[in-house]
This record gives structure tokens, C-alpha cells and sequence, in this order.
């Protein structure tokens, strides 16, 4: 399908939560360097994707390759061992910390007993540089003093200091104004720039088409298209997200028949 | 928001890498902190130097070097119990039982030391030890249960007031007459080790202080200027010598038994708030215990196991409570069936309040304790001296108390208008 080997490659993803079967046979793969967005409608499954990739809840059945060799991610602790790291929607910062202790959050560097505060404070601002994020004028601020864009540019560097392979962001533009989005998916795309697999979960068609490279469908727990995105227009997507269907793109059926 | 962008984006991190910023650039950046609602311990010492200066124009005694030793040893106990609790609110937790925790660990002692005959370091070993378990008990039905904290902690402040009775009998009290425990409070080190600790204490602060500087400056970061630091250095040398020179001075109304030297609570107090403060600040523990008070959520998902902290905290907690109980004996030189009972532990959230630790949790420092514990102490000693009847102590205290919520609650407010946090 691409040149590359998917860095995280899920086939036939199974979850049930009691009689509600939430994915069936998902195919899932993220490839090194690129953007897969995740789209679907609300009760797709795409949170419940997100947390079987992440071993929040692990799935029932299927494969989960990761670099080309088969894991069992079964805690929030496997995946992050892997080097997939996870954006939250409600990002999960403390406001009393500063930008520096939330990056370093649970992972905290120590010299003797003493926390290393010099050497902390020097990568987080190494790893903002790379990223070009200029819009905090400290890294000692207080994440309460940082308007919404800058909080979610600080949580997805944070997943970058780490030297993460994979990165999951759930809708990191939600809440954002027009600017804000904007520096945001500017990250995105960098992160993806250097060599990370990022998948962008949104409902938002526009920054989909605007840093994603490929664009997955999900459609009732089941995956309706897995394409790139120049081959696709925004018509079609939201046909694929609405319907599952759309004319001229290989639908659910085909799909199925290819992987059997 | 748009001129933070452009700031930036032409300074990148440059507004702090250089940060060439001259003392009085810092003095000003300080004053805008302070109006946006930053204020720290700022409200809580400007209160007690008016507090001094009222009570010193009130009555002449006040300021007598026999006067200011007996503020400090009064004060001892409070300050440790709201160090206790200072931690705990952090979390966003309370723990009503704490004064009630001290009490009873210092009956145990008490018990241990005159009925059992046992030596000081086992008495108070086994009180620490009673704290801890009062300690792990709340943790753990808070923490692994899910009762939430101020009725977990009611329930042991009523229960507890019951095991001093069962000790030592109904309205009975038992006289802690070793001389290492009644020391604690009544005793002074002398004049020679006071000054010795003194300059000690001076010299490791700048020593810490000036490594920590030069590091700063030599990894290129974010620094304040070096006259800021020498400025905080001489100003608690300042003061430890000051306070050092007023105790070292005889203060006995009896010219034929001098009585001069720190008293032993003072460098308890100064030890206890030297580990209190490295544990918060400079351990990942405390940077966790932050954390879970600030976002227990966020602190979760980054890994932190949120249950062991909460544990951790509330038998740190109860454990400096059972310190603190061992203090107040001490000072009254017997245990009782009442002790930590009445208004101990409300003085010692008043004091951690006063001083600037929020009650909603995630913001307070462990130096809070110290000064509000001064406040309250000297309010308790400077009304004493007046003569003033009983029930105006309790309106002064209350009213301080409230007070020093509103400073908290309209900082907080400028804070968020200012996106200061």
C-alpha cells in the first residue's frame, strides 16, 4: 500500500463491552513520517480504538504489530514502553505546575535523590525549539497562565520529549480559535516531520485535508476506507463518515474481501 | 495573547535564556507579580509586622526579650501541626483529626515514660509510630475507599478523643517529668551553639543558594539576577542573627538566674521546615504530591500511583501531629485527657491559611506554616499581655482568619484575571 512499513499496524481488531460489539475487524496501520487522521461520527469507536492502541482497553481479538513484531499492550504502561504516547482531549495538565514539571510528569530526571532540575528545564526547552514553539515566554510559567493552544502545544510536546514513535492526539483542536488551531496543526505536522507516526483523531474535515496525509473511516466500528488524502475530497469523507460508502473508493465490502 | 505572540516570536526563548535583567528590572517585575495576585508570604508578614508594631505600642512588655522567647516556644506547636497539614492540604484533603492524632500519641508516650518507665527515645519513637498507623488508617479508607477526607478524618477526631480517656482514666493526667522531653520546650541551647548554628544555617543557605545560581547561569537558563539572591541570603542571615542576638541575651526578670540561649523548639522547628521544604520541592515525591493536588487525574495518566501518595501524605501528616503533641506536653509538662482536643487543630489550619496555603489544594509551601504560626501565636500572646478577656482573643483570631481567606480569595481572583495562575 505505501512504500514505508506501517510503525504500528493493528488487523482485525475485535471489542465487545458486554453485548455492545464495538469494532469489528479493524485494520488499522500508522506509518513513520505521515498523519493518519481518524474520522468518524460519534459511536464509531474511534475513542475506543484510540484505547485499545493505548492498552487502556485492550482488544478482544487481532493483531497488534508493532514495528513489524507482534505485542500485547494490555496497560497504559506496554504502549508508553513501546513508545506510543497518548494526547488527551482534556490534555491532562496540572495548572499549578509549570511547563517544565509537566513535561517531565511521573518521568521526572533525578540526580542522587534530588530532582535534576537544570538538566529538565534544558531538554523541555530543546525539545520546544525543535518543535519551533515560540509562544510560551517561559518554561518556568505556570500552565494556568497559558491560553488553550499553548496548553495543548505543551501536551503534545510533551509526548515528543520522550522520543515517542507514536503519537495519538484526540481532537487537539476542539476547543482552539482560529490561531490557536493553527499553531497547533503547524506542531502536528512537525512532529510528523521528524519521523514520527501521528494519528490525529478530529471531526473537523478542514484540518484533516489541511496536515493529514491518509485518512482512515470509521463507520459503525468497522473501517470504511483507508486512503490518502489527495485521492479523496471532502464530499467523499464525509459520505465515508456518514454512510460508510462513497462512490469511486473502495468500500468496507471490497476491503473486507482483500484482507480474507 | 496577540502581543505574548509577537513578544515571542521575536525573542524565541531569548526573554529568558539572557535573562540579563538588572535588580531593579526584578524589584519592578516583583511589584507587577504582587498587583496581579502573585503575592506569596507577602500579606502574612506585612500582618504580623502589624501585629508587632499594634501590640508593641500597645503594652512595653511586648518586645521584652523574655516576651519574644516565650512567643517562640507558644508558637512551636502550632507551627508544626500546621506544617503537618500542610501537606494534606496540598492534596486537597483535610485532616480534622490531626490535633486529636498528637494528643494521643502524646498520652501513649506519656503512658510509656511515667507507668512503664520507659526511656525518651522509646516514648517518642512509639508515639511517632502511633501517628504514622492514625496515619495509614485515614489514608488508606480514604484513598483505597473513597470516603472523602473530612469525614473519614471527623470520625477519628471523635474517636480518638477516646483513647487518652481510656489511658489515662477519666479527666486524669499524667506529668511527663523527663528532662529530655520537658527540655523540648523549657530548656535553651547555649549561647555558644547558638550563634554557631546560626551562622551554620546562614552559610548553608548562601552555599545553596549561590550553587544553585551558578548552575543556572552556566546551563543558560532562566536565572534571577545574582543582587536578588545575595538580597535573600543577607535578609535571612539578617533575621536569623537578629533573632540569635535577642535570645542570647539574658531575659530573666531575676538578675541572680540569668536565663539566655534558643530555646530547643526554635532549631526543631527550623529542622523540621528545612526537610519539609526539601521533600516538597526538590523530591519527585513532592513534585507528585503537587501534582495530585492540581489535577489527581492528570497526575494518574502520567503514572503517578495517586493512592500511595494520598497515604503517604496523611501519615507525614499525622506523624508530625504526634511531633507536635510531644512539643505541647512538653511545654505544659503533662499529658491529659483533653490534649489536642478544643481549638488546637482549627489554630493550626488558621496558621497554614494565614500563611498562603489554599485549602483548594495545590498551591502552599511548607515556610507558610512558620508564619502563619507566628500570626496566631502572636496574636494569642500579644492579646494575653493586654489582659483582655478571653472571648476577644477568639474574635481577633477568627477575624485575622478571615481575613487572610479574603486576601486569598480576591489574589486568587486578580490571578485569574491576569492568567497569572
Amino acid at each position: 500500500m505505501s512504500e514505508k512499513s506501517p510503525i504500528l499496524n493493528l488487523r482485525g481488531i475485535n471489542k465487545s463491552f458486554g453485548v455492545v460489539h464495538v469494532l469489528h475487524d479493524v485494520d488499522l496501520a500508522i506509518y513513520p513520517g505521515e498523519v493518519t487522521a481518524l474520522v468518524g461520527d460519534n459511536g464509531a469507536g474511534k475513542s475506543t480504538l484510540v484505547k485499545a492502541i493505548a492498552g487502556i482497553y485492550p482488544a478482544d481479538s487481532g493483531e497488534y504489530l508493532f514495528e513489524g513484531q507482534p505485542q500485547h499492550v494490555t496497560s497504559p504502561k506496554d504502549a508508553a514502553a513501546l513508545g506510543i504516547e497518548v494526547v488527551y482531549q482534556d490534555l491532562a495538565l496540572c495548572e499549578n505546575l509549570d511547563i517544565v514539571e509537566n513535561m517531565f510528569l511521573g518521568r521526572e530526571m533525578k540526580s542522587g535523590v534530588v530532582m535534576d532540575e537544570t538538566t529538565m528545564e534544558s531538554k523541555a526547552r530543546e525539545v520546544l525549539a525543535s518543535l519551533s514553539v515560540r509562544t510560551v515566554k517561559s518554561v518556568r510559567q505556570s500552565v494556568a497562565s497559558l491560553s488553550g493552544g499553548q496548553r495543548q502545544t505543551v501536551a503534545i510536546a510533551k509526548s515528543a520529549l520522550w522520543n515517542s514513535k507514536v503519537v495519538l492526539l484526540d481532537e487537539p483542536t476542539a476547543a482552539l480559535g482560529v490561531a490557536q488551531t493553527r499553531q497547533v496543526l503547524d506542531l502536528v505536522r512537525r512532529l510528523a516531520d521528524q519521523g514520527v507516526g501521528v494519528m490525529l483523531i478530529s471531526h473537523n474535515l478542514t484540518d484533516v485535508f489541511e496536515v493529514a496525509d491518509r485518512i482512515t473511516a470509521l463507520y459503525l466500528g468497522r473501517v470504511a476506507a483507508d486512503v490518502r488524502t489527495k485521492d479523496v475530497t471532502s464530499t467523499q469523507v464525509v459520505e465515508l463518515i456518514t454512510t460508510g460508502q462513497s462512490a469511486g473508493i473502495p468500500g468496507p465490502a471490497t476491503k473486507a474481501a482483500s484482507t480474507s | 495573547m496577540t502581543d505574548i505572540i509577537t513578544d515571542a516570536e521575536e525573542a524565541g526563548f531569548a526573554s529568558d535564556l539572557t535573562q540579563s535583567n538588572t535588580f531593579g528590572e526584578s524589584v519592578r517585575a516583583y511589584i507587577s507579580r504582587v498587583r496581579g495576585g502573585d503575592m506569596g508570604a507577602l500579606p502574612s508578614i506585612a500582618g504580623l509586622v502589624v501585629l508587632f508594631i499594634v501590640f508593641n505600642f500597645a503594652n512595653d512588655r511586648f518586645l521584652s526579650n523574655l516576651n519574644l522567647a516565650n512567643l517562640i516556644t507558644q508558637a512551636g506547636s502550632i507551627i508544626i501541626l500546621a506544617m503537618a497539614l500542610v501537606p494534606v492540604l496540598l492534596l486537597g484533603e483535610i485532616d480534622l483529626s490531626a490535633g486529636v492524632a498528637g494528643g494521643t500519641s502524646a498520652c501513649v508516650m506519656g503512658v510509656l515514660l511515667v507507668k512503664h518507665d520507659q526511656p525518651w527515645y522509646i516514648a517518642v519513637l512509639a508515639a511517632v509510630a502511633v501517628g504514622a498507623a492514625i496515619g495509614l488508617a485515614i489514608g488508606l479508607l480514604v484513598a483505597k475507599l473513597g470516603i472523602p477526607s473530612f469525614v473519614v478524618t471527623l470520625a477519628f477526631f471523635l474517636g480518638l478523643q477516646g483513647i487518652p480517656l481510656w489511658l489515662i482514666g477519666e479527666g486524669g493526667s499524667v506529668r511527663v517529668n523527663d528532662s529530655v522531653i520537658s527540655g523540648i520546650a523549657n530548656n535553651n541551647l547555649s549561647v555558644l551553639w547558638g550563634w554557631i548554628c546560626a551562622i551554620a544555617i546562614t552559610a548553608l543557605f548562601a552555599a545553596f543558594k549561590l550553587l544553585a545560581h551558578r548552575r543556572k547561569v552556566a546551563a543558560k537558563l532562566q536565572h534571577q539576577p545574582l543582587a536578588v539572591v545575595v538580597t535573600q541570603i543577607l535578609t535571612l542571615g539578617a533575621v536569623l542573627l537578629a533573632v540569635t542576638y535577642i535570645l542570647n541575651e539574658n531575659r530573666s526578670v531575676n538578675p541572680s538566674f540569668p536565663i539566655k540561649g534558643i530555646p530547643y523548639v526554635l532549631p526543631l522547628v527550623v529542622v523540621l521546615l528545612a526537610m519539609w521544604t526539601f521533600l516538597l520541592t526538590r523530591t519527585t515525591w513532592g513534585r507528585h504530591v503537587y501534582a495530585v493536588g492540581g489535577n489527581a487525574e492528570a497526575a494518574r495518566r502520567a503514572g503517578i500511583n495517586v493512592a500511595r501518595i494520598r497515604v503517604a501524605v496523611f501519615m507525614a501528616c499525622s506523624s508530625m501531629a504526634a511531633i507536635s503533641g510531644i512539643v505541647v506536653a512538653s511545654y505544659g509538662g503533662k499529658v491529659s485527657t483533653s490534649s489536642g482536643g478544643g481549638n488546637t487543630l482549627l489554630y493550626a489550619v488558621g496558621a497554614a491559611v494565614i500563611g498562603g496555603t489554599s485549602l483548594f489544594g495545590g498551591r502552599g509551601k511548607a515556610r507558610d506554616a512558620v508564619i502563619g504560626g507566628l500570626v496566631i501565636a502572636t496574636i494569642a500572646n500579644g492579646l494575653g499581655l493586654l489582659a483582655q478577656a478571653s472571648y476577644i482573643n477568639f474574635l481577633v483570631t477568627g477575624g485575622v482568619l478571615l481575613l487572610a481567606a479574603s486576601v486569598d480569595a480576591i489574589s486568587r481572583r486578580r490571578r485569574s484575571a491576569t492568567g497569572l495562575g
